[in-house]
């Protein structure tokens, strides 16, 4: 899980809002059920399942790698065995909120790659477009099969109260995380299964089914057949994800390829099987776009397929997610989402962003650099929390050097005050403890419609007090469940 | 299937079947040993290591000192020797990996624990008292391959690959295994009957788990001839070259028939496979053991390479 940032950041004196238990320790409806089963159980159960549940990860191979670890290099995205809840009614508002956001997104792909209406309409600055490597100007005029752009977005999502869920950020480009998502829920069925029973969860599992039955949907014109052959694209074995993407190809029944098995022939994208050369008619690449081509962006790469972007212009191959919905990712972008969502569905947004500076305005600038020490500053391009600021964490030195590289360059940065993020209970050897978490819903795009997985993936930052989510950085996962009604 | 995932389930599963004949051959080795001199040992060590191909690597690591610790040492788990058991378990687990969509989860579970359990066994050096448990993991790891690869698999082009390998690789081995031995099963350098010679050849058949198999077809009559017919041309034996070229033929005609064509793989092995079926252990000791053996090595090497060629493992 090396994309988005998880870079949540929160003082243990902000009063925060658990999941779990109301501030006089009364369990909250969501997690009634759950609570009564737990105390139910033989003293030590959580503890020998999670041992059980490590046993499994191993041997089934679920591991992440760690780039540069030699010997011990596949390590286990540690697991807690305490679900976080979400309610039937917290859901439904969630997921109207983040279908709108994803419907916006698209729509603002669409119009950012054609005529720029919202720059058009004084909606959105054009500095934010122009010299932005992620805008890829190969993309310009071009419609991707179906008009889909962002077949699969994960909508990182952080909550601070009742009923107040905002996104920390969109991840238009390549989501991952989502085989854990699958592989908590199965591990909390084999490890629980009266549980189960005694709580109703919505389902999970048929992901893998809804993301073939999308990618075939939007097959590209080329294609003839009865059914689109859909093949997902690898960096290889030693990239952090593997795990995920062999996961999701065997879940899919798909092929999974890396650039090597892939050429360009007769205008098609085929790839190299027993048989001969076989056409692909949909690739959902986990490669990013920079490794795409060698031919159109990076020339060393030996990641990715010489020449599938004509292919793919020419209506040859549908690439999924398209190459250039980076670009909804970029930080300074995610500042005018509230502005975009309204500008493209003429309504306001549903789900709110966390508030945020742009240090490119002055009057702005100057909070910002009043307030560094409270503050959390990003890059704008940046993800995976580097070259930002965590201000009730840094030195007086450190946000000093910070400052003079924020008034050098203040159109790189923006800024974010530190949320009082809600906790949700984990396991630990004193028992149940609070610790802060997220959640990335995943979203699948087709031209049938946008499908939201009921849940997602929970991160949870597993240190006291703590912070980073990010499973390179002691983070761990749960499984998320969505009550049925 | 693509045709890199054909060539990493091909050569997963000769990686486990020769994990597996090695540790044989070291037990079979380790037993010969046993009853024998130093000076008798060591060359029995020896000619393990040129059995297996690495008597020169193991002379660079450890010079002339052929002794049983550092022989099987070096041949399970030395680092610095890179076709030991343990690499070799590390190489199929790797290719499982990569071809991770193609075998079933039971599959890839029993191949993941053999490197779990493998690389627990051996993160210590094996002494003589620990050798028989460390060989029984390794033999029971591929067991345990095989039974989820039998059990579980689909019966499409995957899973034909993975017999082709394993095929190849067992004839290769049990070809080997006869090349290095063959003086010892030749009746005009033998003195007939002494109870040394008894023990030489059982040792052959233990190399390749037929001692027993043999003795009940035999009603324990030892004799060189009846020992090599076995582990050339008897096709009831799993490891005689007869049995692996038989089941070749049948993995190589899924292939044929599920891809609609014929391949010159497939011309070489039948050629090879007909041959086989012609000959009688009269005519072989007639035309020398040893060039059979080498002529038949050269052909089951020529089979893989055209096999990689035909299939498109690499670009």
């Amino acid at each position: 899980m090396g994309s988005g940032s998880g870079e949540l950041m929160t003082t243990p004196s902000l009063p925060c809002f658990d999941e779990m238990r109301e501030p006089d320790g009364t369990v909250r409806p969501a997690y009634a059920g759950y609570r009564a089963w737990l105390d139910a159980q033989a003293p030590g159960l959580l503890k020998r399942k999670g041992l059980e549940a490590e046993a499994f990860f191993r041997r089934t191979g679920i591991t992440f790698n760690v780039y540069g670890a030699t010997d011990g290099e596949e390590r286990l995205i540690p697991f807690d065995p305490v679900p976080r809840i979400i309610t039937a009614g917290q859901w439904r508002k969630l997921s109207r909120g983040i279908e709108q956001r994803v419907r916006a997104l698209n729509a603002f792909l669409h119009d950012l790659y054609h005529r720029q209406e919202i720059v058009r309409a004084g909606r959105l600055p054009e500095r934010l477009l122009q010299g932005n490597l992620a805008w890829l100007p190969q993309m310009a005029g071009f419609t991707p099969p179906g008009g889909v752009y962002t077949h699969i977005v994960g909508i990182d999502l952080v909550r601070t109260g009742e009923d107040e869920f905002l996104v920390l950020e969109d991840n238009a480009r390549t989501p991952s995380g989502v085989s854990y998502m699958l592989e908590n829920r199965e591990t909390m069925m084999a490890m629980f299964p009266e549980l189960f029973t005694r709580v109703r969860v919505r389902e999970v599992s048929d992901y893998p089914r809804r993301l073939a039955r999308s990618l075939a949907a939007c097959a590209p014109p080329a294609f003839t057949g009865d059914k689109p052959v859909v093949a997902v694209l690898t960096p290889g074995i030693y990239n952090s994800a593997y795990f995920e993407h062999a996961f999701l190809a065997d879940q899919m029944g798909a092929e999974l390829v890396e650039g090597s098995d892939l050429k360009v022939t007769g205008g098609r994208v085929a790839m190299r099987t027993t048989r001969g050369w076989q056409p692909v008619d949909v690739i959902y690449r986990r490669v990013d776009d920079d490794y795409l081509d060698p031919l159109t962006f990076n020339p060393d790469s030996a990641l990715g397929v010489a020449g599938i972007m004509d292919v793919y212009r020419a209506g040859g191959i549908t690439i999924a997610n398209a190459p250039g919905t980076g670009i909804a990712d970029d930080k300074a972008i995610y500042s005018f989402m509230p502005e975009i969502v309204e500008f493209y569905t003429g309504e306001p947004p549903i789900l709110p962003n966390v508030p945020t500076w742009r240090c490119s305005e002055p009057d702005a600038l100057a909070y910002v650099l009043d307030n560094l020490a409270e503050l959390v500053v990003k890059e704008v391009h940046g993800s995976g929390g580097y070259g930002m600021l965590i201000g009730p964490t840094s030195s007086r030195k450190e946000i000093a050097a910070f400052a003079a590289k924020l008034r050098a360059r203040p159109d790189n940065y923006i800024a974010q005050p530190t949320l009082s993020l809600s906790t949700v209970p984990i396991f630990t050897r004193a028992g149940l403890a609070p610790r802060h978490v997220d959640l990335r819903p995943f979203v699948l795009v087709s031209p049938n419609g946008i499908d939201i997985t009921p849940g997602g993936l929970t991160r949870v930052a597993l240190k006291k007090g703590s912070l980073v989510v990010n499973s390179s950085q002691g983070g761990g996962t749960k499984d998320s469940w969505v009550l049925d009604d | 299937m693509l045709g890199r995932s054909a060539n990493g389930i091909f050569w997963m599963f000769r990686y486990l079947e020769r994990a597996e004949n090695t540790a044989r051959l070291i037990e079979a080795g380790f037993r010969m040993a046993l009853t024998r001199d130093s000076g008798a040992a060591s060359e029995e060590w020896r000619s393990v290591l040129i059995t297996l191909g690495l008597h020169r690597a193991y002379a660079a690591r450890h010079g002339e000192d052929v002794t049983g610790p550092h022989v099987f040492n070096f041949v399970l788990r030395d680092r610095d020797n890179p076709a030991s058991v343990m690499a070799m378990i590390e190489t199929a687990r790797t290719n499982a990996r990569m071809v991770r969509t193609g075998i079933t989860r039971e599959v890839w579970e029993a191949v993941n624990e053999s490197w779990m359990n493998l690389r627990e066994v051996f993160a210590r050096p094996v002494t003589e008292t620990r050798l028989r448990d460390v060989l029984d993991a390794v033999r029971r790891q591929a067991i345990q391959v095989r039974g989820a690869m039998e059990g579980t698999m689909l019966r499409n082009d995957i899973y034909h690959f993975a017999g082709i390998g394993t095929f190849l690789e067992r004839a290769d081995n049990t070809a080997r295994i006869l090349d290095v031995k063959y003086y010892v099963l030749l009746p005009s350098l033998s003195a007939v009957g002494s109870s040394l010679d008894n023990v030489q050849w059982e040792n052959v058949l233990r190399s390749v788990a037929g001692e027993r198999a043999y003795r009940w077809l035999n009603a324990g009559q030892m004799d060189p001839r009846g020992i090599a017919s076995f582990l050339i041309l008897d096709e009831r034996f799993p490891r005689s070259l007869a049995f692996c070229y038989t089941r070749l033929a049948t993995n190589l005609a899924f292939l044929a028939r599920a891809y609609g064509f014929d391949t010159p793989a497939h011309a070489i092995q039948r050629a090879g496979h007909a041959e086989l079926a012609g000959l009688t252990i009269e005519t072989i000791f007639e035309q020398g053991l040893h060039e059979f053996i080498s002529d038949f090595l050269a052909r089951n090497n020529q089979i893989a390479q055209q096999i990689q060629r035909d299939y498109r493992f690499v670009e």
